[in-house]
């Protein structure tokens, strides 16, 4: 998602980088996990990736007999990137994290490096993203990981049914990032029942292990702004007030990466406000869910029932309302209604247990087609869960010693790690 | 109309179809139904307002979010792709340096309007250099010689003399602006227009409007090639506050005057 990528890079927060990391054969620069996370990697260590040469948008058209509301009138289909090789070659399905487009900045990396190493590459938009909540999925209430994988793999047999006629594949893959990975392991095993793709082998990187406790974690940093959650606006406007007086101060020429690189050498940000601000970017994320969610299911919950939002209306105070409310709120007051209502008898410690990579622990474990790339420091892992993933995976776990949530996905050695877990190259890019 | 074409038809259907119709109305009025608040309000809202900016034409702006975003999809970004198709990377990049050089000129007016010497000859320093070392501004070696690009306009000259930025403007084709830069850029148009007159570069060759509406062409092609930024691509449903806030945080930034720290 670009503006929020946007918005994250902005925030950068930053404080200084602590002696060198230490060396362990791992040249990914950033030590700390949430500067990692925000800061990414610096374009010239993601290695050399073209564009795909050979490459399309798909818009699918996944529930023909959908009504599309006003608001929504951009939204033509579900909107994926193909990028295809023109031999025979190996296919491999991307799944967006948390809110993020097919198109997003990260997905896009992973799409240049699979192909250009001769993968056919069809990358898909989260579930939680509204574009796919609008488009793609059956009940529009995101987030309980079965049902999302139903909805993905009907996207993904739709998207199969659009391009088989223009390329040849000779196996499929799939892959997943944040979210996007541990929904990747719930497709995977819904797939030993559908067989439509029979993938061969699978990657989940950075996911989390609990929806719930991942969640929990990142709501914990809000938390511990002045005032608490419910003050992020304040904490907003303090933030770029900081930011703001940085660049006044300085000889700056423009807002660019020497500016941004400032903000992390001088610490502009506290570790506590970098918390903050990760939890706060999640938090406008989660808002623009919450909204295309109840928009679509017509809940009541942000939106007051029968009413029609036209394409030029504003939406202003939807956004103020809906990035106020926390994933507990969303959680316990319409997406867990919604599930007791249509499973009667279901209570949210069983709801919590069944939106958790645990659920389908005997298949993790017994299957060897999947693995899972991740780092020391992710953040939404407690311990526990990390050894939880260590000790299920085995060979098949790699735990970099740093990069945060995502910061190192784009690192040249992590995409070298993803390409080469799938083995086969392909036809020539 | 129905009875008309479908010729013979009984009556009794006719009527069948006027009541089916009406009851196609009637479920649109049940889309009138009367609204039921949500469980969430503005009103519970107890803490600042955030990411917000003025823009008190905001539903014009949002129809011109709109068009863009059609222009975008049928018009703008199929020739881009075209263009990108059949112009190798290496001319693509010659031609955004020889439009980069060119605007140097708007550069450098707008340096000197803010009465910033240094800068001035800075940008005055690259326009030489790569015009004739860089070959008439198609490479930049300007930079590698720590020549560093100072982007100004109209707009941000207006801003540095204390004039607000208005009311938030999107405009169809340039997207996102506001009341100030639009004079900017309007301002910025004149002079370029004005100095491209003087000039009259073309004059000799009898074709002067078909090759200056070529320039112009290619000018809208390559800015539009090195701008990623596609309409509603996010997904996001609040994109178009987003893009606001960025677009106006952004101008207001680069456009003030920089605090002298008092000491």
């Amino acid at each position: 998602m670009k503006p929020l990528k946007y918005f994250i890079i902005i925030c950068l927060i930053l404080f200084p980088v602590s002696g060198f990391a230490e060396d362990d054969g791992y040249s990914y620069p950033i030590p700390g996990s949430y500067e990692a996370t925000i800061l990414g990697t610096p374009a010239v260590l993601m290695g050399e990736l073209p564009a795909p040469t050979r490459m399309k948008e798909l818009l699918l058209d996944v529930i023909p007999e959908r009504n599309k509301p006003p608001v929504f009138f951009y939204n033509k289909g579900l909107r994926c990137s193909f990028a295809y090789q023109s031999t025979k070659a190996p296919l491999v399905f991307l799944i967006a994290g948390a809110g993020s487009s097919g198109q997003s900045s990260k997905i896009t990396t992973m799409m240049k490096a699979f192909y250009q190493a001769g993968f056919h590459v069809i990358t898909f938009p989260s579930p939680s993203n509204a574009n796919f909540i609008i488009s793609a999925s059956q009940s529009r209430v995101p987030g309980d990981l079965v049902e999302d994988a139903e909805d993905i793999y009907r996207a993904m047999e739709s998207a199969w049914n659009e391009v088989k006629g223009d390329i040849e594949v000779s196996d499929f893959n799939l892959c997943g990032y944040s979210l996007g990975g541990t929904q990747a392991a719930f497709v995977a095993k819904l797939d030993e029942e559908r067989k439509s793709f029979n993938f061969r082998k699978v990657l989940m990187i950075n996911p989390s292990v609990s929806l719930y406790n991942s969640v929990s974690r990142i709501e914990e940093l809000l938390k511990k702004i002045p005032g608490g959650a419910k003050k992020e606006g304040a904490f907003f406007n303090k933030m770029l007030a900081k930011f703001a007086n940085h660049y006044r101060y300085g000889n700056y020429i423009a807002i660019n990466d020497d500016f941004i690189y400032s903000i992390y050498e001088e610490s502009l940000f506290s570790k506590e406000e970098t918390g903050g601000l990760i939890a706060l970017a999640y938090r406008i994320n989660l808002a623009g869910m919450i909204f295309a969610s109840d928009v679509m299911t017509g809940g009541g919950y942000v939106v007051p029932k029968n009413r029609v939002i036209k394409a030029t209306d504003s939406l202003f105070d939807y956004f103020l309302v809906s990035s106020h409310l926390s994933f507990f709120d969303y959680f316990n007051q319409y997406f867990y209604p919604y599930f007791a209502k249509k499973r009667p008898g279901l209570t949210k410690e069983a709801l919590i247990a069944s939106e958790s990579l645990r659920s389908i622990g005997d298949y993790l474990s017994s299957s060897s087609k999947i693995g899972v790339m991740t780092n020391e420091n992710d953040f939404i892992l407690t311990p526990d869960e990390l050894a939880y993933l260590k000790g299920l995976f085995g060979e098949r776990a790699k735990v970099y010693p740093r990069g945060g949530h995502l910061g190192n996905l784009e690192f040249k050695d992590n995409l070298a790690h993803m390409v080469g877990f799938f083995g086969t190259t392909g036809g020539i890019p | 109309m129905i009875c008309y074409r479908t010729g013979r038809m009984p009556l009794a259907v006719c009527f069948l179809m006027l009541l089916l119709l009406s009851g196609g109305c009637a479920v649109t009025t049940t889309n009138l139904a009367p609204e039921i608040p949500p469980m969430h309000t503005i009103e519970e809202f107890k803490d600042q307002r955030f990411a917000e900016v003025y823009d008190p034409w905001e539903k014009f702006n949002r129809s011109m979010y709109g068009f863009n975003f059609y222009f975008d999809k049928y018009v703008f970004i199929p020739v881009v792709n075209g263009y990108e198709e059949v112009t190798p990377v290496f001319v693509q990049n010659r031609v955004s340096s020889f439009y980069n050089n060119l605007r140097e000129i708007r550069n450098l007016s707008n340096s000197l309007f803010q009465l910033k010497g240094e800068e001035s000859l800075t940008t005055l320093g690259r326009f030489v250099t790569n015009s004739t070392v860089g070959i008439g501004g198609l490479f930049d070696p300007a930079t590698s010689f720590g020549l560093d690009r100072h982007d100004q306009d109209f707009g941000k000259t207006l801003g540095y003399w204390g004039s607000d930025s208005g009311p938030y403007l999107v405009l169809p084709f340039f997207g996102p602006s506001s009341v100030r830069d639009t004079g900017g850029l309007a301002v910025d148009t004149a002079i370029t227009y004005g100095i491209y007159t003087a000039a009259a570069p073309f004059a000799a060759t009898g074709h002067s409007f078909e090759i200056s509406t070529g320039i112009n062409t290619l000018e809208a092609v390559d800015m539009r090639h090195k701008q990623s930024f596609r309409y509603f691509e996010s997904g996001y449903p609040f994109e178009y506050y987003m893009v606001r806030f960025f677009y106006h945080q952004k101008r207001e930034l680069e456009s003030t005057k920089p605090v002298i720290p008092s000491e």
